[in-house]
Parts: C-alpha cells; structure tokens; sequence
C-alpha cells in the first residue's frame, strides 16, 4: 500500500471519528450555551435600550412604567429642556475638560517615563522606578489624602481634577514595556547621529510606541469621564461638580428639579402638555442618557483598544 | 563598527554617562515629585491618628493622644459594635466574591465554545459594555430598571405575579448577593477576556490531538482548556484575596439609604461615614485606614508568598 493510500485512509478514519463525536448532545449544549448567551447579551443591553427608549417617550407614559420593549409616542422635548437643568451645562464642561485635560497629560507622561524607565544610564533608575510602581500597592487612606489635598490648595480647584492623576504607574509599566521590545538599535543609531535622551524620545520613540498610547488614551479618558469620588471628596462649588456628580444630584433630587424644567410649556394641547411636559422620571432618564452616551458610542470602536490593553496588562510589568 | 556595551570606559566617557545619567533624572524629577506629593505625603498624615485633631485647630503636642483612638474601638461598646458590623460586611461581600471567582473564567470557556464568530464578538462587546460606566450610572440605572414604576416591576405587575410595586433598592434583602450581582454584571464580560487570551494561546494541535483521540467536547474542556487557564485563574484569586478589605467605596456609596445602611456598610465607605457625618471624626477614620492598610500589605505579601511557593512565581 502507498503512502499516498495510507493517508487517505486515516484522513475518511479521522472524519469518521470527528462525525460520531458530533453527537445529539453536541447539538444540545451548543443550542443551550447560544440561548444562554443571549440571555447575558440581552441583561447587558437592555438597560441602556430601555433608559434610551424612556427618554424619548411620552412622559406620563415612562412615568407609569408603560414604556417597556418599545418607545410610544416619541418626542425630543427632554433633550430640549436639558438646558433647564440648573448646573447640568457646567458641568458637562467640566468633565469635557478634564477629560481632555487630563487624558492628554496622563498619557504625554505615561510615555515619557515609560521610555525615561528604559535608560539605563539614569542615576538610581531601578530605584526610582520601584518609587513609582510601588504606589499601586498601598493607600494612605482618604481623610490624610483629604488633608493633603487641602494643603496645597487642590480643594475647590479644578486642578484637584487633574494632577493627582497625572502619574499613573500601571500606565508607565505598560510603556515601559512596549519600549522595552523596540529594538536597541533604533534609539543607537539615534545617539550615533547625536540625538540627546530627549530627542530621541521625541523623535524616535514617541511616533514607534504610538500603538500603544491609543490603549492608554481610551482608558484614561473612561477614567477621567466616569470619576465620582474626587468629586465626592473634594469639591463643595457647584462649579466644579462634574456630571457623574450631578446625575447622583438629579437622581436624589429629581422631583424638586421638575419645576424649574417646565418653564417654557410651548406644546398645543392638554395632551401634548402632558406628555412632553418633564417628570421625575424623564429628567433622570434624560441626564442618564447624556452621561452614558459618550462611552457607549466610543465603545464599540474602541474595543480593540481596551482588549489589548487588558492583555498586555496581563503580563507582568 | 560594532558599539561594544561591555568594554570599559574610559574616565571621561564615563563622566560623560555619569552627567547624562544625572540630566535624566532631572528630567524625570518632577514627576517624582508628583509621585510624593500625592502617594507617600499623605501617609504623613497617619500622624493625625494619634491625636484629638478637629479639623480648623491645628495639631500639637498638647493634642497627642497615643493610641486612645485605636483603643477606642475596641473599648467603646458602641464603636465595637460598629465595626463588627462593617467587617461582618465586608468580609460577607469579599467572600462571595471569592467563592464565585470562577464564574468569569467559566464564561470565558463556554464563550469560546460558540462557533460563530460574530456571534462571539456581539456578546463580547455586549457584556463587556458595563464595565466602562461608573457606580453612579449604574445606580441610575439600577433606578430606573428597578424602581416601582421600572421595567422589572411593570412586567411583574402585568405578568400578575404582584400587585403592589417592590421596592427592591430600599430592600435589605440578600444585599449583599445582589451586591455582588450588580458587581458581576459590571465586570463578568470584562474579567473574561483575560481567560479568552489564555484559551487563544492553548496549542491548537493538543486539542486536535485530543479530538483524534476521540474526546468529547466536555473532556476537552475539563482536560485541556480548564488546565490550561488555571495559572490565570489562580493569580486572580490571588489578587482577590490581597484587597479583601478593600472592596471601594463608590457602588456601596451610590447604593446606600436608610434602609440598607446596616448591611451595605463596607469597611471604606465606614471610613468615609464617619469622617464626614456630623462633626466629622477625622483621627477615628485615619486610624482605621492605617489598621487596614497594615492589614491589606500583610494580605498581600502573604498572596504573593502563597504565588511564590505554589507557581514559582510572584504576581508583584
């Protein structure tokens, strides 16, 4: 018998094999592991569907719960009246801000120590990068933070926003890392042309690790935009408060807020008055909204940048 | 020309790396500044643990109080009280988590399991979008879903099954499992993706060798995948035990009221009450935070040592 014979005879012997195991109960778990599936997808999604498809409904519909799988009678009226809510524009500002604000220093520095990390000419630098990596591992604690913050004038202060969150070590170890497996060479036949620590940084380094700042950039924004307890602790001006804030205002406070929303009833009928005019219900389903669309229409683009984020994050800095 | 790292400078070339080493850090200076400034000046502050400090009147050696305040929870009847409560809780929610750890990886395999591909990715992206909201917007949400005139009660009522709205946030009823349900429906879809790069870099001609051997799917899955992320799974038990005290303060926050303050109360959102509940017991919280704080380090080097010896291998 040929080789030629003997391999297709184990090939239709493997088929063979391969058919019987793909049995009955195959067909069972693989039909149950979909509908389980499903059922996590649908649980994940359907509150944001659901939040969304309230806001556009008649109020006094969402109010008595009658909005469930489908919006009825759809209206914009509650966006319209957003700019009633009193503080709700500032503070849209001021997540806007800090958002772009700080994701843009957090990553500048994250990529300027991660590559400063990898020089191994700098004074102490195995010393100086356990200095900053230790810090993930321990926390003084909120009141002497609190304290600390107070003393150098960071309470009521935008830049209470940003600065403590400037040095981010598990950003740096990812840096650092990604630095790491660039090849020597390139930044040698940078320092043979001349180019200083700097330099090279700038013009070498930056453009190579670009991959990799993208991961960092849409975690440190998702960080900034979503951050409560900064808020929480430090800042007593309404100025200052950010939306995650306020929204944690409005949910409380929702009923008393109705008022000063509805100044400006321009709807026809009795019908139409009841249905766009706001409700507890409507303005906290409303700011939801705004607060949680940024992040849901990033996300799905943004995906691929948080999975390889997790990954590489995954091996040990 | 080859540049040769080993052969030794001569002095001035290595006066000239010495001043560069020295303009590096200078370059990096600042930052390390801001490193102190934010993360090891506070534990200064430990210092207002030993004293009776309120908040204007600045500390001094008349104020030194010792340990009263550690003491304090211990003798005060009320304060003990207190404390076995929070810690009932944190450890309560802590536990649960530890006990259904499993529960990420297991949706991972089964995940994995599923043959159509877009399929996976929807549910991928499907499940992983919570994680990337705040406390704050899932409370909202929470609000909105459960709240008496929400979906879940709506579809209740019109299913007949009660009459009367259930106020299931105002509830202390199996809080902390619907803690921990709420926490899980945050971050199950996001911890899995870890199992889903450890189960993508199992070598495909072990399993098909397995299949050739005739393996079902389930032995496949017990005696190959299960194994094979198991040192993923064991770093991430190990991590949950490390901040076993540390379960955060933010969802417990958004989600407390009067009706569920004695069960939802955690060890950090403890600290935080009693720091800014009436005159504010500043010496009280900071002490606290330093007994978890020794307690969390002793945890964590213990996990690490416990990685050490079982893996060879330490996680920090």
């Amino acid at each position: 018998m040929s080789d030629k014979a003997i391999n297709a005879l184990a090939k239709t012997h493997n088929k063979q094999k391969r058919k019987i195991r793909r049995s009955f109960g195959d067909y069972v778990i693989s039909f149950i592991t979909y509908v389980v599936y499903a059922i996590f997808a649908f649980v994940c999604l359907f509150p944001f569907y659901y939040i969304i498809i309230n806001s556009i409904s008649a109020n006094n519909l969402s109010e008595k719960g009658k909005v469930i799988f489908y919006p009825m009678e759809i209206h914009f009226t509650n966006y319209k009246n957003l700019a009633n809510i009193p503080g709700l524009t500032q503070a849209a500002y001021i997540s806007v801000m800090r958002t772009v604000i700080g994701t843009t220093l957090t990553v500048i520095v994250a990529a300027f120590l991660g590559y400063m990390f990898t020089r191994e000419t700098m004074w102490k630098r195995k010393f100086w990068y356990r200095f900053v990596v230790a810090t993930m591992y321990f926390n003084a604690g909120v009141i002497p933070w609190y304290l600390t913050m107070r003393l150098l004038g960071l309470t009521n202060n935008f830049w209470g926003y940003i600065f403590p969150m400037i040095v981010q070590p598990f950003y740096i170890i990812l840096c650092k890392t990604y630095c790491e497996s660039v090849p020597k060479e390139l930044q040698e036949a940078g320092e043979i042309d001349g180019a200083g620590t700097l330099r090279i940084f700038f013009s070498i380094m930056l453009p190579v690790i670009k991959p990799i700042l993208a991961t960092i950039a849409v975690f440190a924004a998702v960080a900034h935009w979503n951050s409560f307890q900064d808020t929480l602790l430090l800042m007593t001006d309404e100025k200052l408060f950010t939306l995650q804030f306020q929204l944690y205002q409005y949910i409380n406070k929702a009923s008393s807020l109705k008022a000063l929303v509805n100044t400006n009833a321009s709807a026809s009928s009795m019908a139409a008055i009841l249905a766009q005019s706001a409700t507890a219900t409507s303005i906290r389903m409303t700011v939801t909204v705004v607060v949680v669309l940024p992040v849901m229409m990033i996300y799905p683009f943004f995906q691929r940048f948080f999975t390889k984020g997790i990954m590489i994050g995954a091996v040990k800095g | 020309m080859e540049i040769s790292r080993t052969k030794t400078p001569n002095p001035r070339q290595r006066n000239l790396r010495k001043r560069r080493g020295m303009i590096e850090f200078l370059y990096i200076l600042p930052f390390l500044i801001l490193v102190a400034l934010f993360s090891y000046f506070p534990l200064y502050g430990w210092r207002y643990a030993f004293h009776d400090f309120v908040p204007p009147t600045p500390i001094s050696s008349e104020t030194f109080v010792g340990f009263k305040w550690f003491a304090s929870l211990f003798s005060n009847p009320v304060k003990t009280a207190d404390v076995i409560r929070v810690m009932r809780n944190t450890l309560a929610m802590s536990g649960i988590s530890l006990f259904f750890s499993w529960f990420p990886m297991v949706f991972a395999v089964f995940l994995n399991e599923i043959k159509s591909k877009p399929y996976r990715k929807f549910v991928q992206t499907a499940t992983t979008l919570p994680n990337f909201i705040s406390w704050v917007l899932v409370f909202s949400i929470a609000f909105n879903v459960f709240g008496s005139n929400g979906a879940v009660n709506a579809v209740l009522k019109d299913l007949g099954l009660i009459d009367r709205s259930i106020s299931f946030l105002k509830s202390s009823d199996n809080l902390w499992f619907r803690m921990w349900l709420w926490l899980t429906w945050k971050n199950a879809g996001w911890a899995a993706i870890m199992y889903l790069a450890a189960i993508s870099a199992i070598d495909e001609q072990m399993i098909e060798a397995a299949k050739v051997d005739g393996a079902t799917r389930m032995q496949i899955i017990w005696h190959i995948t299960i194994p094979s992320i198991l040192p993923t799974y064991f770093v991430i038990v190990m991590l949950n035990i490390a901040s076993f005290l540390s379960n955060g303060m933010e969802q417990y926050y958004v989600f407390q009221n009067a009706f569920n303050q004695d069960w939802i109360e955690v060890l950090d959102l403890y600290v935080y009450n009693i720091a800014t509940s009436g005159r504010g017991n500043y010496p009280l919280a900071t002490a606290i935070s330093i007994l978890k704080s020794i307690v969390s380090i002793l945890l964590l080097t213990g996990a690490n040592g416990l990685s050490k010896l079982i893996r060879g291998e330490s996680f920090i």
